[in-house]
């Protein structure tokens, strides 16, 4: 079967190809693509752990499973409020690259 | 090399590329396109961790919800990036060393941990995903009922911020 240093690596190269997204990309839409490829790569690890302690213990383990449901959740919250503040922005400014942004005053 | 191997360094292959895709293509809308086919490619290796509920979370929540999000904010602020001139800004460069040494760093870290090396077996379906006892676990004060409770308000936050920034207040008062 599959080694667990498999999908660990696995998912540093999603997280790091996430990463570059994020600090690299000038539209803000594609900044929070980057972030739900790291998100994406946090939950890849966490029920790889999962995987690894229900087979040590050999016991049914929950919490990794509580942390990967409650990373879903936040995902979902992140994108909504992100997405929103982007057209919140588009409308007051007609423009969402992220370093033109650079006012708080709305 | 068994059956499974080759399938996961099969996905695993895919994800990576769709994902470099998405980061480095310059039209926006096949960024998101493509980071529909990565997200996908995410829920295959959760089926073969022998997680099936959240391979099923994973298309419900991220394919169905999150990337039609995207696309529809991408379709929204189309006009403002064209898709011609440089999507990236003077710091791509070193956003590139700088993610590929954080990459080299853990898969050195990781290759060289004994307890990585380990193979995971097919786990039993009594130890295995059980969604019952994730249910259970999630309503029981002495388990998850807290965190499941700020889950659920972090929710609800985010619903009024997202009503509240998008919708145009003052303009529907007068």
């Amino acid at each position: 079967m599959i080694p667990l240093s498999w999908y660990l690596i696995f998912s540093a190269a999603l997280f790091c190809i996430g990463l570059y997204g994020v600090l690299s990309r000038k539209n803000s839409v594609a900044i929070l693509m980057g972030v739900e490829l790291m998100l994406n790569s946090c939950t890849i690890n966490l029920l790889a752990f999962w995987h690894y302690y229900a087979q040590v213990r050999q016991a049914p383990q929950m919490s990794p499973l509580v942390f990967a449901a409650i990373i879903f959740a936040v995902a979902a919250a992140e994108t909504a409020v992100g997405l929103a503040l982007i057209i919140s922005a588009y409308r007051k400014r007609q423009n969402i690259i992220a370093s033109d942004l650079d006012e708080l005053k709305g | 090399m068994t059956t499974l191997q080759i399938v996961f360094l099969i996905i695993a292959a895919i994800t990576l590329v769709s994902a470099c895709l998405v980061v480095m293509t310059r039209k926006i809308m096949h960024a998101a396109l493509w980071l529909v086919l990565s997200l996908m490619g995410v829920a295959m290796v959760y089926a073969t961790l022998q997680s099936g509920f959240y391979a099923v979370v994973q298309v419900l929540v991220y394919i169905g919800a999150i990337s039609t999000l995207i696309i529809f904010a991408v379709m929204m602020t189309r006009n403002v990036m064209e898709d011609v001139g440089p999507q990236s800004n003077r710091g791509w460069g070193l956003a590139l060393v700088g993610s590929l040494i954080l990459f080299a760093g853990t898969s050195a870290i990781l290759l060289t941990w004994d307890k990585a090396q380990t193979v995971l077996q097919e786990i039993p379906a009594v130890n295995g995903e059980n969604i019952q006892m994730l249910g259970l676990a999630l309503v029981d004060p002495m388990g998850f009922l807290i965190p499941f409770e700020v889950a659920s308000v972090l929710l609800l936050a985010a619903l009024v911020a997202a009503i509240f920034l998008t919708a145009d207040i003052k303009r529907s008062r007068s």
